[in-house]
């Protein structure tokens, strides 16, 4: 077992007229080296629980594990450290930075590394020519198609070599064609040892034989595991 | 130790993309911001050369100016108080001086008439300040008229003062002895004040408090005195300059508060995504501090250079009206350039400091929350 949550709540704007229950009282456990498909309707609460898993936002209750190391308490730059070296994120909408070039953001999370120069370039490199996309490797990334910037944001995710991969909605945006594209990556990360947590309304992604597992939400609670 | 290196040179990279990917709303506060260290510094410069110029020039100066009172007023000094005045221990020479001012009601103007003892010129001669011959447009051989007692007299330009010496010469006019006694009743005798050289400054004050218990009637006006109008003088100038500026730092403040500590919905989402992707809120805002410091000191080179350029190449155009003076008869003059150590850390501290600091403060904030709120 890699991630445990034991009784997670979020409740955003705590206290305040609007205050609002995201996640009830979930426990889970994601295995490692398996791809995980959090399913449900926009609102359920998928994307909330990904980002407590992800250490990008805390809960208000609760206790979160990885490899036993318990995350939910820890200060701000220890939860920096492991998302830098555990999680690569994949966004709905790519979250790529404007401007820069395709190479730029996928070295961009190993600026604070400090790495050499030459040596973070090859191996952006190489990650972009795995994923076929070294035809606009200098092209700035407001110029690339859909499928493009996804791949794009994969290999940014990739650049630390992260132990788990998270992908929030990540057929969104694409095509049916696309999409089935995305899960052959899928398919050849999980081969390569990577643990896989996926959220999506979208049957391309949690009917796909790739996924193993399968998590339904409703209201920020699971309805069935 | 390679690594905190290779990481900022990777933060100043990515900074000075970012500041390029913005560059319409970055190359407008960095002109705003140019444009009133430029300002700043002009003045500053133009004021601190002007002091130090005067300074140079006085120190060519007598130590010790003795006029003489009467009822409270400057009145003519006879020769026989260079007697009476006796031996003063550590005074050089004592000369008496005769000089006075004469409006030209042509050009609106004043000018200094002065007669010293030690330039041969004859009662037909004069030698005018560069301003004046500027002013009417004469030249060496030309005639130049005074028009004092109910009567005109005229004078032939025998030279022009050096224009080096434009600061304090160019509205002056020399003229012999005689011819100044003529030409304003004084009779001989009597003087307009006497001038003594110390040789020790140290004495000067000592010689001054002797020479008014010997002389009761007598004020002793010190060089060290006159450098201290001359000190307030420009520094009253400046402030008015910098009174005049307030309206357009002001609207600086606002504008650079506004940028630095506001953040758009573009750059909060960015600090998220760079959070996100594993990038510590240390490491934002050192990328905010590199950010601050480029658009900052960029400015102060650029402001601060053109200001020199200003004040020592253009003899600062814009200022000069206020700064000089308002006479009639503008100097001329090209300043030598006096660059202050203390002057440029003061204009630093309060252009660049403020500014960091303004950028660095939101940054923070939104540097520690969390990298899923931010984007949300």
């Amino acid at each position: 077992m890699l991630i445990s949550l034991t009784d997670i709540n979020k409740v955003f704007n705590q206290g305040k007229h609007n205050e609002y229950h995201a996640i009830r009282d979930i426990s889970l456990q994601i295995e490692a080296g398996k791809v995980t498909c959090l399913k449900g309707s926009s609102g359920s609460g998928k994307t909330t629980l990904l980002s407590m898993i992800g250490c990008l936002s805390r809960p208000t209750s609760g206790r979160i594990t990885l490899n036993d190391e318990i995350l939910s308490g820890l200060p701000e730059r220890f939860l920096t450290d492991i998302r830098r070296h555990t999680f690569g994120f994949v966004f709905q909408k790519f979250n790529l930075i404007q401007g820069l070039s395709v190479l730029e953001n996928v070295m961009l999370p190993a600026y604070p590394l400090g790495l050499n120069h030459k040596e973070l370039k090859a191996s952006a490199q190489k990650l972009i020519s795995h994923f076929n996309l070294d035809r606009v490797m200098n092209n700035p990334v407001e110029w690339l198609s859909g499928g493009e910037s996804q791949r794009v944001a994969i290999c940014r995710a990739l650049i630390n070599e992260p132990q788990i991969l998270i992908a929030d909605e990540p057929t969104a945006n694409l095509d049916s064609w696309l999409s089935q594209e995305f899960m052959g990556l899928i398919d050849e990360l999980r081969q390569s040892g990577k643990t896989i947590l996926i959220t999506s309304h979208d049957p391309a992604v949690f009917d796909s034989s790739v996924v193993n597992r399968v998590i339904e939400m409703q209201d920020g609670q699971i309805l069935q595991s | 130790m390679i690594d905190f290196f290779r990481k900022q040179a990777y933060l100043i990279d990515f900074t000075l993309s970012s500041l390029l990917r913005r560059k319409g709303k970055n190359f407008g506060l960095l002109l705003v911001y140019t444009l009133i260290v430029f300002m700043l510094a002009s003045v500053m410069l133009f004021t601190h050369s002007l002091r130090k110029e005067a300074g140079i020039i006085l120190q060519q100066s007598p130590e010790i100016i003795v006029q003489r009172l009467v009822a409270g007023r400057h009145a003519l000094i006879p020769s026989d108080y260079i007697e009476k005045m006796g031996r003063l221990r550590g005074v050089t020479s004592k000369k008496p001086r005769l000089w006075g001012y004469f409006y030209n009601p042509v050009v609106k103007a004043n000018y200094t008439v002065m007669a010293p003892d030690h330039l041969e010129l004859s009662t037909m001669e004069v030698i005018i300040g560069a301003g004046i011959a500027r002013t009417i447009g004469l030249g060496i051989g030309d005639y130049f008229t005074l028009r004092a007692q109910n009567d005109t007299f005229s004078f032939e330009v025998k030279d022009i003062l050096d224009k080096d010496s434009e600061l304090v010469t160019t509205d002056l006019v020399l003229i012999s002895q005689k011819a100044f006694r003529i030409i304003t009743g004084i009779p001989e005798g009597q003087f307009t004040d006497i001038v003594l050289s110390v040789r020790n400054p140290r004495e000067v004050r000592k010689v001054a408090e002797k020479l008014v218990q010997k002389l009761p009637d007598i004020r002793p006006v010190l060089r060290e005195e006159i450098l201290r109008t001359y000190d307030s003088i420009f520094s009253w100038r400046q402030g008015i300059v910098f009174v005049l500026l307030i309206g357009a730092l002001l609207a600086f403040v606002i504008f650079a508060w506004d940028k630095a500590s506001g953040l758009s919905a573009e750059e909060k989402r960015e600090i998220g995504i760079l959070k996100a992707v594993g990038w510590e809120s240390g490491d934002i805002l050192h990328m905010k501090f590199w950010e601050g410091v480029i658009i900052s000191l960029s400015a102060f080179i650029l402001g601060y250079l053109a200001a020199y350029l200003h004040v020592f190449y253009s003899s600062a155009v814009l200022f000069e009206s206020v700064l000089k003076g308002w006479a009639t008869l503008y100097p001329q003059f090209r300043l030598v350039p006096f660059i202050d150590g203390l002057q440029i850390a003061t204009l630093f501290f309060f252009t660049i400091f403020p500014y960091v600091v303004a950028t660095i403060i939101p940054i923070w904030k939104a540097s520690v929350t969390d990298p899923d709120a931010i984007m949300r």
